[in-house]
C-alpha cells in the first residue's frame, strides 16, 4: 500500500462508514469499531512510513502544489493521528455498550452516534492531514459542526442550551479564521504551509494570524474564551465528553502550532509568544481554582481541562527556542492529558450511571461498586498532577527543564503553582467522594466492559512516559522544529 | 534485586479478600525480600556494586544501584518490614478493608526500597512521590474525620515538599546535567560559578526534603498523621517515610554536592543549627504530651534531626553517628510504637498518665519498651549509646562546643520523658480495671503483637553490645563514612 492510498484511506474510510452507519443504523456499533481498529492500523502505518523516510506527502488526483490540495505526514501529524487513533478506538469500544442498539426509546441517541462519530474521526484526521490553511478551515468546521451535534446527543435541556452556544462560538471561530486565511491568500498568493514560511511579514500577514490566532483560541477554549467549554463538556453523554475534552480541542491547538511555528516561523516576537503563555497561565490558575470548588464531577473534570489546556499554551513560549527536546515534553503532555481526560470522563460516565447523579458531595461509598473506576479516576489523576513517573510527570518535567534553561522562571512559577492546584482537587475529590462512606445505598450495577475500557485509557496514560523515545525520532525528522533530516 | 521489590507491588494488588492467603503472600514476599537483600549485603560487603538502568526519555534516565549506605538503608527497611507485617497481621485481625490496608502496605515498602536504591535524582524524586501517594491510604485508613483530616495535612505538607523537591531537582539538572549518586559529590567543578544558584538550591533540597524528615518548622504532620493505626506509625517514623526525608539530606549532602563543596558552600552550619534546634525543640514538646503516641511522635521529631545533624557535621566521626543512627534510630523506635500499640489493643491504654503498673500485667512488653526508651535516652550498652558517642566524638572532633551542649540536653530531656513512663510501668499499682481488656488466651497479648517488639528490643541491645562485630550497623557505617573522608 503506498503513502498515498494510505493517507487518503485515513480520511475516506471513517467517512464511508458514517454514510454506511448512517444509512443501516443497525449496523452501526459494528461499523464504528471496525472502522475505528482499521484507522487505528492505517496511523500505525502512516507512524511506521514517517519514521522511515520522513516525512510523507501525496497529492489529491495528482495535481502539483500551487494548484492541488496536497496532503502530508510528518512526525507531529503522525503522533496526533496515532493519539487519535487510540484513543478514538477505545472511546467507540464504551460507545458499544454505552450506547447500546438503536432500538427503543434510547434508540435515537444510538441511531445518530455512530454516524456523527465517524464524520468526527474522519474530519480530525482530515485536519492533521492536511498542508494548506483551507483545507484547514474546511476540517476545523467539519469537525466543529459534528461535535456540536454530538453534544445536542444528550437530548436534556441544559445539553442543548450549551449545544447551541458551543454552535455560536464555533462557527464565530471558523470565520474569523476564514477572514485570516483569505486575508493571507491576498497578501501571499499561496496558503501552503511550507510555501508561506518566511512569508508572513508586514501588516496583512499581521492581521491575518492574530484573527486566525483569535479564532482558533476560542474553539480552542483558551482563557478568557473557554466560557463555552465547561457546559458544553459535561452536558454531553460520557463519550462524547471524552471525545471533546480529550481529542477535539487538541485540534485548533494543533492548527495554531503549525501556524505559528511552521508558517510563521522565522517572523516571531517574543512579546507575542509569552503573551499566548500569558493567557495560558491564566488558563491554568482559573481553570484549577474553578476546579477546586466545583460541586459536580463532571464539572470539576471540564474545569482540569481547561486548566491543562493551559499549559499546552504555555508550550508556546518555551518551545521557541527549545528544540525536539520541549515538543517532545508538549507532545507527551498533550496525549497524556488525551488519555488521562478520556480516562476521568467515561469513569465520570459510569458513576453517574450508577449513582444517578454526579454530586460529588453524595458520592461517598462508591469505592465498594465501582472500584475499578475509581482506581481508574485515581490514576488518570496521578498524571493529570504529574506525579511520577506516569507520563503527565515527563511531559512537565521537560518543559519545566526548558523554562529554567531558558530562563523564564515565571512559566516554572506557573507550572509549579499548577501542579499542587491540581493535586489539591484531585485531593478533594477523592477523599471527599471515595474513601469516606457515604449512607447512599442505592447504587445501580455498571457492566465490566464500561470501567475497563477506562481503566486501559488510564493506564496508558500512565505507561506512556516510557515512549518518550518513540516520540522524540518521530519529531526528530521534523526540520521546522529544530530536528535533523 | 528488583524481582523482589516488583513481586511486593504486584502480588498484592492482586489478592483477593481471602485472609490465609493474603497472609501466607505478605510472609513469603517479605521473607523473598529478607533473602534477597542478604545476597545484597553480602556482594556490598565484599566491595561488589551493582547497577541497572534504562532511559526513560531525552535526558531522563531511570537508574537502580546499590552502594554501601543504600544497601544499608534497604537491610534496615526490609528487616523492619517484616517484622511490622507480623504485626500488622496480629494487629488488624478482623477489622475491615485489609486488603486495601496490605496492598498499599507493601507499595509503601517498595517505594522505600526504590528510594534507598535509586541511582540518580531523578529515580529518587519518582519514588520519594510514590511514597507520598502510597502512605496517603494509611494514614487515613480508619476514615473518621479525625484521620481524615490529618490525612490531608499530611497530603498538603509532603506533596507541597514534592514539588519543591521536583523544582530543586529540575533546576539542578538545568545547570549540571543528570545528576547520578556519587561519593564525595558531582558538584565541585561547577561551585565556583555557579555558588548562588547552588546555594539556592541546597535551601530547596533542604526544604523539600525538611518536610518528611520533619525538620522544625516542617514538622506540623507528623504528630497529627498519630491517628493512624499503630503498625503504620510505625513504619511512618521508623522505616519509610520520615527516614526516606533523613536518608534524602544525607544522599544530598555526601552524594550530590559533596561534603566539601557544601561546606564550602555554607550550607552546613545552618543545617547544623537547625537539626540542633530540632532536637531541643522536640524533646521540649514530647515532654508535655499526655497521649502515649504523641510523646512517640514529638521524640521522632527530636532523633531524626541527629541524623541529620551528624550529617551537617565536618568529620568522619560525625558521618558515622549520624548514618549509624539512621538504623538505630529505626529499631528503637519501632520498638517503642510496636510496645504503645500493644498497650492500646490490650489494654485500651493511650495515655501516660493511664500507664501505672502496665508492667505487671504485661511484663514483655513493658521489658521490650523499657529497652528502646533506655536506647532512646542513650544509656549503654543500648544503641542509642554508641551513635550519641560518636555524634559526641565528632562534635568535639569538629570544635563545635555547642553541639556537645545540644546532645547533652536532649539526652537529658529525652530521660526526663522517658524515665516517668517506665516509672509508671513499673513500680506503680495498677488500677482495678484497664479501661479496655482483651484477652489473648495464654500470653500476655496475642502471639503476633508480642514477638515483633521482643525481636526488635533484643536488635536493639545487641547493636550496642555487637557494636564493634564486622556485620553491625556501626561498621557499614564506617565504611560509608570513611569512603566519604578519604584519609
Amino acid at each position: 500500500m503506498s503513502g498515498d492510498l494510505v493517507m487518503a484511506l485515513l480520511v475516506l474510510l471513517p467517512l464511508a462508514g458514517a454514510i454506511t452507519a448512517f444509512s443501516f443504523p443497525r449496523w452501526g456499533p459494528r461499523i464504528g469499531c471496525g472502522v475505528a481498529l482499521l484507522t487505528l492500523a492505517l496511523a500505525v502505518r502512516a507512524a511506521l512510513d514517517v519514521l522511515r523516510q520522513s516525512p510523507l506527502t501525496g497529492s489529491l488526483g495528482g495535481w502539483a502544489v500551487p494548484l492541488g490540495i496536497r496532503l502530508r505526514v510528518d512526525g507531529l501529524s503522525a503522533i496526533l493521528l496515532l493519539l487519535l487513533a487510540i484513543v478514538g478506538l477505545f472511546i467507540s469500544i464504551y460507545s458499544l455498550q454505552a450506547l447500546g442498539p438503536a432500538r427503543g426509546t434510547r434508540g435515537r441517541a444510538a441511531r445518530y452516534y455512530w454516524p456523527l462519530w465517524l464524520f468526527l474521526l474522519a474530519a480530525l484526521n482530515g485536519m492533521f492531514l492536511s498542508a494548506d490553511l483551507f483545507n484547514l478551515y474546511v476540517t476545523l468546521e467539519l469537525s466543529g459542526l459534528s461535535a456540536v451535534a454530538l453534544v445536542a446527543l444528550a437530548g436534556t435541556k441544559t445539553a442543548l442550551d450549551s449545544a447551541l452556544r458551543y454552535l455560536f462560538v464555533s462557527l464565530s471561530g471558523s470565520l474569523l479564521y476564514l477572514m485570516g486565511v483569505a486575508l493571507l491568500y491576498g497578501a501571499c498568493g499561496t496558503l501552503d504551509f511550507e510555501l508561506l514560511a518566511g512569508q508572513v511579514t508586514g501588516p496583512p500577514g499581521w492581521t491575518a494570524m492574530a484573527l486566525m490566532t483569535a479564532g482558533l483560541m476560542m474553539k480552542g477554549a483558551l482563557f478568557p474564551l473557554h466560557f463555552w467549554l465547561p457546559p458544553a463538556h459535561s452536558s454531553a453523554p460520557a463519550p462524547v465528553s471524552a471525545a471533546l475534552s480529550a481529542l477535539v480541542v487538541k485540534g485548533s491547538l494543533y492548527i495554531l502550532l503549525r501556524l505559528w511555528f511552521e508558517s510563521a516561523g522565522g517572523g516571531l516576537t517574543q512579546g507575542t509568544l509569552q503573551l499566548l503563555g500569558a493567557c495560558g497561565a491564566a488558563a491554568i490558575l482559573w481553570g484549577s481554582l474553578q476546579a477546586l470548588v466545583q460541586e459536580r464531577l463532571k464539572l470539576l473534570v471540564a474545569y482540569s481541562t481547561v486548566a491543562q489546556l493551559g499549559y499546552l499554551y504555555l508550550f508556546f513560549p518555551l518551545a521557541a527556542g527549545g528544540g525536539v527536546r520541549v515538543w517532545t515534553g508538549g507532545l507527551i503532555f498533550l496525549s497524556a492529558h488525551a488519555f488521562a481526560k478520556a480516562a476521568m470522563f467515561l469513569s465520570a460516565g459510569n458513576i453517574i450511571k450508577a449513582a444517578g447523579h454526579d454530586r460529588i458531595n453524595d458520592l461517598g461509598g462508591i469505592t465498594r461498586v465501582l472500584p475499578v473506576s475509581v482506581f481508574t479516576i485515581g490514576l488518570a489523576g496521578i498524571s493529570l498532577v504529574g506525579l511520577p513517573p506516569s507520563a503527565g510527570f515527563v511531559g512537565k518535567w521537560l518543559l519545566l527543564g526548558a523554562g529554567l534553561q531558558q530562563g523564564q522562571w515565571w512559566w516554572v512559577a506557573t507550572i509549579i503553582v499548577g501542579s499542587m492546584l491540581s493535586a489539591a482537587y484531585m485531593v478533594r475529590l477523592l477523599s471527599h467522594a471515595f474513601i469516606r462512606d457515604g449512607t447512599a445505598t442505592a447504587w445501580k450495577a455498571v457492566s465490566p466492559g464500561f470501567e475497563w475500557s477506562a481503566l486501559a485509557m488510564a493506564v496508558a496514560a500512565f505507561l506512556l512516559g516510557f515512549t518518550a523515545k518513540l516520540f522524540e525520532s518521530l519529531l526528530q525528522g521534523v526540520v521546522w522544529i529544530g530536528g535533523a533530516q | 534485586m528488583l524481582s523482589s521489590f516488583f513481586t511486593g507491588c504486584i502480588i498484592f494488588f492482586l489478592r483477593e479478600e481471602s485472609h490465609r492467603l493474603r497472609t501466607w503472600l505478605n510472609m513469603l514476599g517479605a521473607l523473598l525480600k529478607l533473602g534477597l537483600v542478604m545476597v545484597l549485603l553480602r556482594g556490598v560487603y565484599h566491595g561488589e556494586s551493582w547497577q541497572w538502568s534504562i532511559p526513560l526519555g531525552p535526558g531522563m534516565t531511570f537508574a537502580l544501584g546499590a552502594d554501601a549506605i543504600s544497601v544499608m538503608f534497604v537491610t534496615l527497611s526490609t528487616v523492619l518490614w517484616l517484622f511490622t507485617t507480623i504485626y500488622a497481621i496480629g494487629y488488624l485481625e478482623g477489622s475491615p478493608h485489609r486488603s486495601r490496608f496490605f496492598g498499599f502496605f507493601s507499595l509503601c515498602v517498595s517505594s522505600t526500597t526504590g528510594l534507598a536504591l535509586a541511582d540518580n535524582l531523578l529515580t529518587f524524586l519518582v519514588f520519594y512521590e510514590l511514597l507520598t501517594v502510597s502512605t496517603f491510604p494509611l494514614v487515613v485508613h480508619r476514615g473518621t474525620e479525625e484521620s481524615m483530616r490529618a490525612g490531608k495535612v499530611y497530603l498538603a505538607y509532603t506533596l507541597g515538599g514534592g514539588t519543591l523537591l521536583l523544582l530543586a531537582v529540575a533546576w539542578l539538572q538545568s545547570i549540571a546535567g543528570p545528576v547520578s549518586f556519587t561519593e564525595r559529590g558531582v558538584l565541585a567543578h561547577i561551585a565556583v560559578e555557579h555558588r548562588l544558584e547552588l546555594q539556592v538550591i541546597f535551601v530547596l533540597f533542604i526544604a523539600a526534603l525538611g518536610v518528611k524528615s520533619a525538620l522544625i518548622p516542617l514538622h506540623g504532620w507528623l504528630p497529627r498523621a498519630m491517628v493512624a493505626p499503630a503498625p503504620v506509625s510505625s513504619l511512618l517514623h521508623a522505616v519509610a517515610v520520615v527516614k526516606a526525608g533523613a536518608f534524602g539530606v544525607v544522599r544530598l549532602v555526601y552524594d550530590v554536592y559533596g561534603i566539601e563543596t557544601a561546606s564550602n558552600l555554607g550550607m552546613l552550619d545552618p543545617l547544623a543549627w537547625l537539626a540542633g534546634a530540632t532536637i531541643v525543640y522536640g524533646s521540649l514538646r514530647a515532654l508535655f504530651q499526655d497521649e502515649l503516641k504523641k510523646r512517640l511522635a514529638y521524640s521522632t521529631v527530636s532523633q531524626v534531626s541527629y541524623i541529620i545533624l551528624g550529617t551537617a557535621i565536618l568529620g568522619p566521626l560525625a558521618a558515622a553517628g549520624g548514618i549509624v543512627h539512621l538504623v538505630h534510630q529505626g529499631i528503637m523506635k519501632i520498638t517503642l510504637f510496636f510496645g504503645a500499640g500493644n498497650y492500646a489493643e490490650t489494654l485500651g491504654v493511650h495515655r501516660v498518665s493511664e500507664m501505672n503498673g502496665v508492667g505487671r500485667r504485661m511484663p514483655w512488653t513493658t521489658a521490650a519498651f523499657t529497652v528502646g526508651a533506655l536506647g532512646m535516652i542513650g544509656v549503654p550498652p543500648m544503641a542509642g549509646y554508641i551513635s550519641k558517642y560518636y555524634l559526641q566524638q565528632g562534635a568535639v572532633q569538629a570544635g563545635l562546643g555547642w553541639v556537645s551542649l545540644v546532645l547533652a540536653a536532649s539526652s537529658l530531656l529525652n530521660a526526663a520523658y522517658f524515665l516517668p513512663i517506665i516509672y509508671r510501668a513499673w513500680f506503680l499499682p495498677s488500677p482495678d480495671e484497664w479501661p479496655e481488656e482483651h484477652h489473648f488466651g495464654r500470653f500476655e497479648t496475642g502471639w503476633m503483637l508480642l514477638v515483633p517488639p521482643v525481636f526488635t528490643a533484643a536488635m536493639v541491645v545487641l547493636a550496642g553490645i555487637l557494636a564493634e562485630a564486622p556485620f553491625s550497623p556501626l561498621a557499614f557505617a564506617r565504611i560509608i563514612a570513611g569512603e566519604e573522608f578519604p584519609p
